[in-house]
């Protein structure tokens, strides 16, 4: 009798936690799948409402449109710059920083580190750091996209770390071979660590190519400068508030370029800004473990 | 004697700097590989700092910095009498306590669900694509996020009509009072599956033999998970919880300002949000520098308190 019973909400129980678990399936892809359909649905159809999954009146002219629109090829470009250059210059400092700050013989390891821990706790804020760019002549160029945030404290932990961890025997025979430092870091500890520059470097290109506020604060005057996030953004903040007041803002540059409506525009360039990240999602989803592991074992 | 004991000293001093000096020689490659960087994080990182001074300034841009004037905390009384200030202040702590309420346990649920899926495949789907949102940036999350809540053909209101018989759509977007549940419920659906990855690892690292010896005291699913799983992650739990607490000031201002319109404003505008209107927009530097301060300040002091509590607590220092 108590088995059947205990069975019985043993299958109760299960199906319930499949049914919350179906729910978070769904409620996380459909934006995903609801922003595609409508992005590539027929823009004045689009506004009766009612699109779910399945695009109604197919079209590809929503997305011929925002090409259309050149700043957003130009700002395309400018965030996959952004993003190659940043990575590649953010990666190599960050190990070749982890690499000094591993060496127990290094004398101003303990300062070193000492100073980039600090800086995880303690920081100038907004302005001061708005002001400092200002007299560094930073504002309004590329490179402020990429040199203030060159290394991240975090990374550059993990980095270390999973150096650390390495049979330290293999760099002290190649000290004796008469290897220097920096052939030692190049030929035996870089090729040893590929794991952990993966990952650094998948979550410096993820943060490079999403990001939006340094446009906005340091570069919002440079049209040359402006990212697809950034575009994206303008277009967000110009038509969320006006879209429950009226179907079209009358204002929007782009709705009176053409009769698509901001709405769709929106959904397109959604769209676009985040394929990327769709496309190397796999290799994100298996690379980040190793950085979490490792970041949460040592500090 | 004596001056032999000076020129000892003096001797042993040159030859401790000479030896520095070797060492720093022997490695010249790492400090190649490691200066440049120190002089990086001079320059971005603390060099800011000094900026602090113009909060007890009027600031004004192009002069030299001991050229300006100063005026003390002038600043900071001004920004004690502002109400703007304290309901940019209500709405930072507003949203932190829903952050560190709903935020942190929903995750916590959503693992120890999780784990009770016993199909290994379906497991390992609904985990992959839980954390999926994370890596989208926030513009994209909430130009989705917008346009489910939309009044005109969003889900939620179809749903709202649909099924249980509302008249007219609700817009969201423009009900202030909306704002801070919004707010979480999108950082619930970004972040979920990206917070529960910690409860997670911390389930599997809970001992196997006490299910078993719980199952032979003739507990069930749900009293497994009460008595074996909750206490095994609760030193997880602990560390994370008290961290939150040093975060409470700190919510930001991304999310606001994406999912926020002048409309509602006065619920959506954080403290950060004010310091970058007053600050930048405004140019009122010196202003904007005392609100960030404010904010520092109390920042520290909550992960310096909460730090200590973790210690006494006997889990561990978190920094």
């Amino acid at each position: 009798m108590l088995r059947t019973r205990e069975k019985a909400f043993d299958v109760v129980f299960d199906i319930s936690i499949y049914l919350v678990m179906a729910f978070v399936l769904v409620i996380t892809l459909y934006p995903f799948l609801n922003v595609l359909a409508i992005s590539l649905n027929e823009s004045v159809d689009a506004m009766r409402g009612g699109i779910h999954i399945i695009p109604r009146k197919f079209t590809l002219d929503n997305y011929r449109e925002i090409f259309k629109y050149s700043n957003l090829t130009h700002a395309f470009l400018i965030s996959v710059l952004r993003t190659v250059i940043g990575t590649l210059l953010s990666t190599v400092s960050t190990c070749m920083l982890a690499y000094a700050l591993s060496r127990k013989e290094f004398i101003y390891r303990k300062f070193f580190t000492l100073v980039f821990i600090i800086t995880m706790y303690v920081s100038g804020g907004l302005i001061p750091d708005y002001m400092n760019l200002r007299h560094l002549g930073l504002i309004g160029k590329f490179w402020v996209y990429i040199l203030p945030g060159l290394i991240n404290t975090y990374n550059m932990i993990i980095v270390r770390s999973f150096i650390d961890n390495l049979p330290y025997s293999l760099q002290e025979s190649a000290k004796i071979d008469g290897a220097n430092d920096f052939a030692i870091f190049r030929k035996i500890v870089m090729p040893l660590c590929m794991p952990v520059i993966a990952t650094v470097a998948l979550f410096v290109a993820v943060g490079q190519w999403n990001s939006w506020m340094d446009t906005y604060l340091y570069a919002s005057s440079k049209p040359e400068l402006s990212t697809l996030q950034y575009e994206l953004m303008k277009v967000l903040t110009n038509t969320s508030a006006a879209q429950d007041a009226s179907r079209i803002d009358p204002n929007s540059p782009l709705a009176r370029r053409s009769f698509v409506s901001p709405q769709s525009i929106r959904m397109a360039i959604t769209i676009v800004a985040a394929v990327p990240i769709l496309v190397v999602y796999p290799f994100l989803q298996k690379y980040f473990v190793i950085g979490l592991t490792i970041g949460s074992v040592k500090e | 004697m004596n001056s032999q004991l000076e020129l000892h000293r003096t001797v042993t001093t040159r030859s401790k700097i000479s030896r520095h000096f070797r060492t720093l020689a022997d490695q010249k490659y790492l400090l190649m590989m490691s200066v440049p960087f120190f002089i990086w994080v001079i320059i971005f990182r603390y060099l800011p700092l000094y900026g602090w001074t113009m909060a007890f300034q009027n600031y004004k841009p192009g002069k030299p910095i001991f050229e300006q004037e100063w005026v003390g905390l002038e600043h900071f009384m001004i920004l004690f009498r502002e109400q703007d200030f304290y309901i940019a202040l209500r709405n930072t702590l507003a949203m932190s306590f829903l952050g560190i309420t709903i935020g942190f346990v929903t995750p916590i649920v959503f693992a120890l669900l999780l784990n009770e899926v016993r199909n290994m495949a379906f497991k390992k789907t609904v985990q992959t694509i839980s954390y999926l949102p994370h890596f989208i940036s926030w513009v994209i999350a909430a130009s989705m996020i917008t346009q489910m809540l939309s009044t005109d053909g969003g889900v939620v209101n179809d749903i709202l009509m649909k099924v249980f018989g509302l008249e007219r759509p609700v817009p969201f977007m423009s009900t202030p009072k909306a704002f801070w549940f919004i707010y979480i419920a999108a950082d619930m659906w970004k972040e979920v599956g990206w917070y529960a990855i910690i409860h997670l690892a911390a389930i599997t690292g809970v001992d196997q033999e006490l299910y078993e010896a719980a199952r032979v005291d003739g507990c069930g699913r749900l009293r497994k998970i009460w008595h074996v799983t909750l206490p095994g992650i609760t030193p997880t739990l602990i560390v994370m919880l008290i961290m939150n607490i040093g975060w409470l000031m700190s919510v930001g201002f991304e999310r606001q300002f994406l999912l926020g319109n002048h409309i509602v404003e006065n619920y959506s505008r954080t403290i950060d949000l004010y310091a970058l209107n007053y600050g930048i927009s405004m140019a009122r530097y010196s202003y904007g520098t005392a609100i960030g301060m404010f904010q520092s300040v109390v920042s520290i002091v909550l992960v310096i308190f909460a730090n200590r509590l973790a210690k006494r607590i006997g889990r561990g220092q978190i920094i």
